[in-house]
C-alpha cells in the first residue's frame, strides 16, 4: 500500500509558458509540486519574479530551480545598483544561463525567463537543461510540455494583442492539465510590459472543459433531484 | 577521489541535453561552403527549429557545431577572448582557420583528458590569404584536415557522395548543388534532422550566412504509392 515514494524529491512536473505579444511578454504555469506520486502542493506558484521587470517559470526540480533563482535575484540586485537603472532581461537570462551550464551535471531544472525592458521590449528566452541560452517569441517547458508543441505549432500567431496571448496561454496550460498527471491545479499567468506587472489567477473550474471531461457537479443528489428533461417534440 | 567513483559524477559530463545533428562542409573554388540545418533535438523531440548552428570566427574563419548546443554556446565565448586578445596586440596580424582550428584541437582534447569534454563535434573553415583551410574536431580531440568533412550522421551519409562528386574547384552553383544534395539524403535518413538550413559561404572577403530556407523532397516512386504490393504485410 505505502509504494508512494514519500522522501521523492520534489519536483514540478510542470507546464510552463513563456509568450511574446505586441508590447510586453505573458508568463504562465500550473500549480502542482509532486513528491513520486503524492502532490505535496497543489497551489504552488512557479512563476517567481527576480525584479521588477523580469519573472521566471521554474520546471524540474524545486529545489534546484529555486535556488538558481534565489541566486539569480541577488545577482541582479547587485548588478541594479551598480547599473543605476532597472536590469535587461537578457542579462538575467544570462545570469540563469551561467549559473545552469556551470552546474550542469548537478541541476535539474529548466527555466523560461521572461520580462520587459526600455531597449529590447518584452523578450522570453528559454534555458533548458544543459544550459542553452536561447531566445523564442514563445517557449514551453516541463513535462506538460509534450502535450503543447502541436498545439502551439497550430495555434500561434506573431503580434498578438495582450488578451490573445494570455487567452492562448491559459488555454495551453488546461490543454496540458488535461493530459499530464504531473501538472494540475490552477492556471497562473502574470503580464509584463512597459505600464508593471499583472498577476493573474485562474481556478479550475474557471477553465473550459476537455474531451472526456464532464461538468463538475456538487453532488450526484443534485443529478438525481434535477427535474425531468422537458419531453421531445418529435 | 578517482574519477570513476560516484561522487565524482558531479566531476565530469555524462551526456547531452539539446543537440544539433550533422555539419557539411565542403572546399571550391572561392574558398569553403558550410551547411548545417536549424534544429536543436532534446533527446527524440525536434524542440528547436531555429538554432543557428554555424558562426563567424574572426575576419577569416566559421565555427560549425553539432552536439551539445550549451557547449558549443561556451566555445563560442571562448572564441569571442581568443579573437579579443589577438586584436589587441593590434599588430596587423590575424589568427587565421589554421591557428583557430588548433586552438580547439587543444581545447577539446584537453577537456577530454579531463573527462569532462565539451559534447561537440566541429568543423572549422577558412580562407587567408588565398589558402582554402578545412579541418573538423571531435570532442575527443580527434582532429583532421581535408577537403571536405562532415560530423556525426554526415560521415555516413555525405562523405560517400562528395567521395564521388567532389573536384577542385567547383563553382558556387556546383558547390551549392553539392551540398543540396547531402543535406537532402541527411533529411530522408536522419531522424534528427529539421527541414530548415543555411549555408555559410566563406571567401578571402569574409563570411556570409544565408536565409533559413527548406529543401523540397521527393516521394513520388511507384514503390512508395505501393510498397506491399505481392507481400501484404510487409513494408
Amino acid at each position: 500500500m505505502d509504494n508512494m515514494d514519500l522522501n521523492a524529491p520534489h519536483s514540478m512536473g510542470t507546464t510552463i509558458i513563456g509568450v511574446t505579444y505586441n508590447g510586453g511578454v505573458v508568463l504562465g504555469a500550473d500549480s502542482r509540486t509532486s513528491t513520486g506520486m503524492y502532490v505535496a502542493n497543489r497551489a504552488s506558484d512557479k512563476i517567481t519574479q527576480l525584479t521588477d521587470n523580469v519573472y521566471i517559470c521554474r520546471s524540474g526540480s524545486a529545489a534546484d530551480s529555486q535556488i538558481v533563482s534565489d541566486y539569480v535575484r541577488y545577482f541582479l540586485h547587485q548588478h541594479t545598483i551598480q547599473l543605476g537603472q532597472p536590469a535587461t532581461v537578457k542579462v538575467a537570462a544570462n545570469l540563469v544561463r551561467l549559473l545552469s551550464y556551470n552546474n550542469k551535471n548537478m541541476l535539474q531544472t529548466g527555466i523560461i525567463v521572461g520580462g520587459w525592458d526600455k531597449y529590447e521590449g518584452g523578450k522570453i528566452y528559454g534555458v533548458p537543461l544543459g544550459g542553452t541560452i536561447i531566445e523564442q517569441p514563445f517557449a514551453i517547458g516541463g513535462s506538460g510540455s509534450s502535450y503543447l508543441y502541436g498545439f502551439f505549432d497550430q495555434a500561434w500567431k506573431e503580434g498578438m494583442t495582450k488578451e490573445e496571448a494570455e487567452q492562448l496561454v491559459v488555454k495551453a496550460v488546461s490543454l496540458a492539465i488535461a493530459r499530464d498527471g504531473a501538472s494540475g491545479g490552477v492556471v497562473r499567468t502574470v503580464i509584463i510590459n512597459s505600464d508593471g506587472v499583472t498577476r493573474n489567477f485562474y481556478p479550475g473550474d474557471t477553465l473550459p472543459l476537455w474531451h472526456e471531461e464532464l461538468e463538475p457537479q456538487n453532488s450526484l443528489l443534485d443529478i438525481l433531484n434535477a427535474p425531468a428533461p422537458e419531453p421531445m417534440n418529435i | 577521489m578517482t574519477i570513476m567513483s560516484p561522487e565524482a559524477s558531479s566531476q565530469r559530463t555524462l551526456y547531452p541535453y539539446v543537440t544539433g545533428t550533422s555539419v557539411v562542409a565542403i572546399k571550391y573554388k572561392d574558398g569553403i561552403l558550410m551547411a548545417a540545418d536549424m534544429g536543436g533535438s532534446y533527446g527524440s523531440t525536434l524542440r528547436y527549429k531555429s538554432v543557428e548552428r554555424m558562426k563567424a570566427v574572426g575576419k577569416h574563419s566559421v565555427l560549425g557545431a553539432s552536439g551539445e548546443i550549451s557547449d558549443f554556446q561556451e566555445i563560442l565565448r571562448y572564441l569571442d577572448e581568443l579573437i579579443l586578445h589577438d586584436n589587441m596586440w593590434d599588430d596587423g596580424n590575424s589568427l587565421g582557420p589554421k591557428e583557430v582550428h588548433n586552438y580547439l584541437t587543444r581545447l577539446m582534447y584537453n577537456r577530454r583528458n579531463k573527462f569532462n569534454p565539451l559534447w561537440n563535434s566541429l568543423v572549422l573553415g577558412g580562407v587567408k590569404n588565398g589558402q582554402k583551410y578545412l579541418g573538423s574536431v571531435s570532442m575527443i580531440g580527434v582532429h583532421f584536415e581535408d577537403n571536405h568533412v562532415a560530423t556525426g550522421f554526415g560521415n555516413h551519409l555525405a562523405r560517400p557522395i562528395l567521395r564521388d562528386e567532389w573536384k577542385e574547384d567547383l563553382t558556387f552553383e556546383e558547390g551549392v548543388k553539392l551540398l543540396e544534395k547531402c543535406m537532402r539524403v541527411l533529411l530522408y535518413r536522419d531522424r534528427s534532422a529539421v527541414n530548415k538550413l543555411q549555408i555559410a559561404k566563406l571567401t578571402e572577403e569574409g563570411m556570409t550566412i544565408s536565409q533559413p530556407y527548406s529543401l523540397k523532397t521527393f516521394w513520388g516512386y511507384g514503390a512508395f504509392q505501393n510498397p506491399t504490393v505481392g507481400a501484404e504485410g510487409s513494408w
